[in-house]
């Protein structure tokens, strides 16, 4: 796949942004990715030539971030979160069915390559609104069988985020306390 | 009163995130202010005057960090910590997603007090949804006049790049943050220098929080003074406390700092779910100590909790039912400090890989006696030894536990499975 002229644009508007050009890595790196849903090689030495820095030096920044996928993944990427705050909420349960519902397990991509799902460690700032999860960068929290059913079911079918509709499509539940907020926009 | 809003007093108003809603309730008032009535140097000491201290978990008075900005050194940074990842918090977030003009104006009276013309906002990058949302506010705001060049017709000129991160909890380590921006791998520097000093670019920098910027609109508006005004003797104005685990109503609340915790935990979480009592919380987040019961009436007020040996850190509330396993729990903030470790120095590369595998065999009733006993030898070995606070922290949640909960650790050894777990399945197989 070649990288589209769009992308290198953007990476030379994310370096124009910036003080200083190597700046503009963790962001170049993130349009390679929407276009290539990878860090792809190519995309690597593109973005070290338009920001005029060492291949090396893009290569370290990629494989440190556990955002940067370094191989593609599915055409959706899930994680759950089963953290202490969520763990408490019974987040190892909603791995389980959610494992049961992919039939495959963490850490792996599913035969259809509709999903490549993990259980994570890392907190992803949706403890007040446990078991949850997060699809494509989008937050989807207070979950229950029936409402992972129902996800899993609409986002398997759509295609991929650097495919289809630009993101975000869905805005995320209202955060905060007791009281949901009206919706924005 | 129980409740004390300030920061979230608009939240709910539809179209809040949008500029026209925010400037009819007042929005960019305390800017327009700042401008017109102080120069930076009034504005800095007005926020000395405020006693507001940092809301990113150490607890720094802000205007004393500020001011340890070196004179006539230019250009100069101003940098958002918005990389909230800390096990617990959510009130970054909650703050982006229902007001982000209220952040992006207490970054400019910032900047304008610092003298910065640029200004970043560090978002994680699992924040993706709050990231446009800021992303739209800031190009709002810039053609409304209030970024860009001569803001308001002053000579005041800042730009404000909002720059998202890429899943790093390090990054919200304040020079991991800066090394991050610059376009490194989000790997500490060794304080000093301090970044106030030597930050970004190698030029004076400082780093505040999102709820500490939320603040300096209300402060500008009101006063220095009348801040002073809300709150404890030594934690003025209010924070918001992200509640979690085991209450009826988790959530994020904003209480006036000094109220007692059952404040917070009766009245807003609506106490412990399912009827169940009280078995321990943690307060600050994923790093601080445990507390017990005993200690639900302590007030939230900075200095009180850690005279009671853990921290408010960076307002978090995470409460835990009597059918909770303590060993359990430290498992997972083992494990999360494992993951997030950066690699760079050994005790905290090492050590969190030891903690992590001797927490594992302890939860599942696989370790011995002599293994568990090398857990203080562990952390000792971590704490205060790590380049920078993510190791030290690393070790502060379990050895709380295990000093407070040590019947329950020992009873694990050698049991072959999770005793506290073994008893919840018994009780509910008898219910």
């Amino acid at each position: 796949m070649t990288l589209s002229a769009e992308v290198r644009q953007a990476i030379q508007r994310h370096k124009d942004r910036y003080p200083h050009p190597k700046s503009a890595i963790l962001p170049a790196l993130w349009e390679v990715q929407h276009a290539e849903a990878y860090v792809s090689p190519e995309g690597m030495r593109l973005v070290a030539e338009v920001l005029g820095v060492a291949a090396s030096d893009v290569q370290g920044v990629a494989t440190f971030y556990s955002m940067y996928f370094q191989k593609p993944p599915g055409r959706h990427s899930l994680l759950v979160c089963v953290n202490a705050a969520c763990a408490l909420r019974g987040a190892d349960e909603t791995a389980a069915y959610i494992e049961r519902k992919l039939g495959t397990p963490p850490g792996t991509t599913t035969a259809d390559g509709a999903f490549t799902w993990d259980a994570t460690i890392e907190c992803l700032g949706g403890c007040g609104y446990a078991p949850m999860m997060q699809i494509d960068h989008h937050f989807h929290e207070n979950l229950t069988p029936d409402k992972i059913d129902h996800i899993l079911e609409r986002v398997g079918g759509e295609p991929a985020p650097h495919e289809g509709h630009a993101a975000p499509s869905t805005p995320s539940a209202p955060s905060g306390g007791g009281k949901p907020p009206k919706r924005r926009r | 009163m129980a409740e004390y809003k300030l920061l979230t007093k608009d939240f709910g108003i539809e179209g809040l995130q949008t500029l026209p809603v925010y400037e009819r309730t007042g929005g960019y008032q305390g800017l327009r202010k700042a401008l017109r009535d102080f120069t930076p140097e009034a504005l800095i000491e007005e926020v000395k005057t405020s006693q507001i201290r940092g809301r990113g978990g150490a607890g720094f008075p802000t205007g004393m960090k500020w001011s340890f900005l070196p004179k006539d050194v230019f250009p100069r940074y101003l940098c958002c910590n918005a990389d909230e990842s800390e096990p617990g918090c959510f009130k970054d977030r909650y703050l982006i997603d229902e007001s982000p003009h209220q952040l992006v104006e207490g970054l400019l009276i910032a900047a304008y007090a610092l003298q910065v013309q640029h200004a970043f906002v560090y978002i994680r990058g699992e924040y993706h949804d709050q990231r446009i949302l800021l992303e739209q506010a800031v190009e709002e705001a810039r053609a409304a006049g209030y970024i860009g060049t001569g803001i308001l017709g002053s000579d005041f000129g800042c730009d404000v790049i909002v720059h998202g991160g890429a899943g790093a909890y390090i990054c919200g380590e304040e020079t991991a943050l800066i090394s991050s921006l610059e376009g490194n791998r989000g790997e500490p520097r060794l304080k000093p220098p301090f970044p106030a000093v030597k930050g970004l670019y190698g030029k004076p920098t400082v780093v505040n929080n999102v709820e500490t910027l939320c603040n300096l609109p209300h402060i500008v508006n009101n006063g220095g003074e009348w801040f002073a005004g809300i709150g404890a003797e030594k934690s003025r104005g209010t924070r918001l406390w992200c509640c979690s685990g085991h209450i009826e109503k988790p959530g994020v609340y904003e209480m006036e700092l000094g109220r007692p915790i059952r404040e917070l935990f009766e009245e807003h979480c609506g106490g412990m779910w399912k009827g169940r009592t009280l078995k321990a919380f943690q307060p600050g987040g994923g790093s601080m100590q445990v507390l017990l019961p005993e200690h639900i009436d302590l007030p939230l007020d900075m200095d009180a909790v850690m005279k009671a040996g853990s921290s408010l850190g960076a307002g978090a509330m995470m409460f835990m039912d009597e059918t909770t396993c303590l060993v359990n729990v430290s498992m997972r903030l083992v494990d999360f400090y494992q993951h997030e470790s950066c690699g760079k120095c050994a005790p905290c590369r090492e050590g969190t890989y030891f903690e992590s595998d001797l927490m594992h065999k302890l939860e599942a009733g696989r370790a011995t006696a002599e293994e568990l006993a090398t857990l203080t030898d562990i952390c000792d070995n971590m704490n205060g030894k790590c380049f920078c606070p993510l190791g030290d922290t690393a070790t502060w949640f379990v050895m709380s536990a295990y000093k407070a909960f040590r019947d329950e650790f020992e009873s694990h050894v050698g049991a072959g499975q999770c005793p506290v777990q073994a008893r919840n399945r018994a009780a509910s197989v008898a219910a």
